[in-house]
């Protein structure tokens, strides 16, 4: 998959899901790309490269969202 | 004086064990008094916020603060965990209190220069708490804020060459043992395993892919000194293929009473005279040792390499010299079926650099399968419980072999599948007939 074309499904599916959903396990975004472990990595290294996602760590693990999505008052349904 | 009145926590100093409320008392007026005139980059009252919102945590039986965050230095997905307070008003100096995992050196091995530019370091710019190490293996740093992460990793890659760990779904900081820098029992170069692996997967570590954490670590021989058979999901431990090396006459000098014991570990009191049958012989746990008249002798074929009578003996007892490693997976703690040791899948491969056998043969085809199998936040070890050992020895391209079987007829329901069988599933019903009748 094209990397644009890749950063287009990324970016519409998380966005459609953004209603009742701010943060996204690897394995998700992999399943969004219909790609294999190995090559969805190389597509979101750089989509977070180009800060299209980011990172949130619970501290024993890690999910993806969009910028600014992902925040506490999100998840707790208050904002 | 106390920033906050702490009554609870005042009661828990009153144990027998040093208490961290002490320290964390002490720490606290250090920075009030800031003797050293440290340029503090974060509250000077942190230490006291922390120690009053933990008292609140007490009185109100519940946690005081949020769970995880977006914080991080650019192009790392792990090494900053975020912390924050959600009574920010009345305990602003611990507001935001991030964690960052800082990558110890192999078989932490430290100067003290190096150690007080660390802590010089983190007085700065952070609490000046520390975990000396976290269960990882790692340095930890303990409560910073969000501006200051992008600091702390400028000094320490920059002035002290230093990288962060890792934390959340990746590769945590590799650990290994002192091996070869110290210890004879060391049967393969753990610091150069654990190097070698952390640079070849950088990636790994700082980007996190995984379903959840992977560790590795590595000890040179069975004593395991950094526990890897129960703190890793791939776990390399040193053994030796050949006969342990005896030196009767050393045999003799324990058996005399001219070579102390362990080296004299054990010997703050007195056990009485050294007696081979009883404390090694008979230990041996698999009954493979016997003295024959003055001669220690050894059946090393049963030998399992539990390093029992070489720790008793070290001068008289010597490992082998054709070395490697066993690799062990799927060792974890509980959350969920209860904690785990790790299952043996590689009984014995060569540690020779660069290691390629082991990254390409071991490494990388049990991370294929697990990230695409494993399900989110399944550890490797739970994966292999739910998909059984036979889907392990698949993705290894290996032939089962009884060493890794833990005990026998644990699990019924292992079946032969058609390709393994001679023939196939297809029989000649005559011949069956013979000499089966209908
Ligand atoms: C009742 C309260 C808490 C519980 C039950 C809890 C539980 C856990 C568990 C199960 C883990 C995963 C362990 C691991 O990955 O090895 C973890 C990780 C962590 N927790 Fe907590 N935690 C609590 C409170 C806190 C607090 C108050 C802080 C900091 C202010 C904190 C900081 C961390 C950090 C930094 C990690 C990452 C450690 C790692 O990945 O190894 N936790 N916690
Ligand atoms: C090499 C020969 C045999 C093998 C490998 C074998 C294996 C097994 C296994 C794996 C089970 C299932 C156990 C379980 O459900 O936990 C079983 C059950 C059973 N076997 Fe065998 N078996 C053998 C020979 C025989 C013979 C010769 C008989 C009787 C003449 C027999 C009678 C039974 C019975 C009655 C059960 C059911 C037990 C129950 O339901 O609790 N087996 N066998
Ligand atoms: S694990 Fe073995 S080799 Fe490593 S330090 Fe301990 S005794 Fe020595
Ligand atoms: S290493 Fe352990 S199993 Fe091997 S001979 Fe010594 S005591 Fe026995």
């Amino acid at each position: 998959m094209e990397y644009e074309e890749a950063k287009q499904k990324i970016v519409d599916e998380l966005t459609k899901k953004g209603k009742t959903k701010s943060k996204f396990y690897f394995n998700d975004l992999a399943k969004i790309l219909e790609a294999k472990p190995r090559d969805a990595k190389k597509i979101v290294n750089k989509l977070v490269e180009e800060r299209v996602l980011e990172y949130w760590s619970s501290g024993s693990t890690s999910m993806y969202g969009l910028p600014g999505t992902g925040k506490q008052a999100h998840s707790e349904g208050e904002d | 004086m106390a920033k906050h009145e702490t009554p609870m926590l005042d009661q828990l100093e009153s144990g027998p064990w040093p208490s961290f409320v002490s320290d964390l008392k002490a720490q606290a007026e250090k920075r009030a008094k800031n003797e050293e005139g440290i340029n503090f980059q974060i509250p000077v009252d942190v230490v006291d916020d922390l120690l009053g919102v933990l008292e609140l945590s007490y009185k109100h039986g519940r946690t005081h603060w949020k769970h995880g965050g977006i914080v991080g230095v650019f192009g790392y997905g792990g090494g900053v965990i975020g912390r924050y307070c959600d009574q920010p008003q009345q305990f602003p100096g611990v507001a935001h209190f991030h964690t960052m995992r800082v990558a110890q050196p192999g078989g932490k091995f430290y100067t003290t220069d190096y150690l007080r530019q660390i802590c010089d370091i983190w007085d700065m710019r952070g609490s000046g708490i520390t975990n000396m190490h976290g269960s990882t293996g790692d340095i930890i740093f303990l409560g910073t804020t969000t501006p200051q992460l992008e600091e702390v990793f400028f000094e320490l890659t920059h002035n002290m060459n230093q990288d962060l760990g890792g934390s959340g779904s990746n590769l945590r900081t590799p650990a290994d043992c002192i091996g070869q820098a110290r210890c004879e029992y060391a049967c393969y170069d753990t610091q150069d395993l654990c190097y070698d692996l952390t640079q070849e997967y950088q990636d790994e570590l700082h980007r996190p892919a995984f379903p959840y954490k992977f560790k590795f670590k590595f000890d040179g021989c069975p004593n395991c000194c950094v526990a890897s058979i129960a703190r890793s999901d791939l776990s390399f431990i040193g053994t030796w293929k050949d006969d342990i090396k005896i030196d009767q006459e050393a045999v003799q000098a324990y058996i005399g009473g001219e070579l102390p014991p362990n080296a004299g570990a054990h010997s703050g009191r007195d056990w009485g005279k050294f007696d081979i049958q009883k404390e090694v012989i008979d230990r041996c746990p698999t009954e493979c040792m016997w003295m024959d008249g003055k001669t220690l002798k050894i059946d090393n074929r049963e030998c399992t390499r539990c390093m029992h009578c070489i720790n008793v003996m070290p001068r008289a007892l010597r490992i082998g010299d054709e070395r490697g490693l066993s690799i062990l997976a799927g060792a974890k703690a509980p959350i969920l079926d209860g904690a785990q040791m790790g299952t043996l899948i590689v009984p014995f491969i060569e540690a020779e650099a660069p290691y390629t056998k082991i990254k390409e043969e071991v490494i990388e085809p049990i991370w294929d399968w697990w990230m695409e199998e494993g399900k989110n936040r399944e550890r490797l070890g739970e994966l292999m419980k739910r998909q059984g050992l036979q889907r392990v020895i698949e993705v290894l391209g290996v032939d089962p072999d009884p060493r890794m079987v833990q005990e026998p007829r644990h699990n019924p329901y292992i079946f032969w599948k058609e390709e393994e069988v001679e023939g196939g599933f297809d029989r000649d019903i005559n011949e069956f007939r013979k000499y089966h009748q209908r």
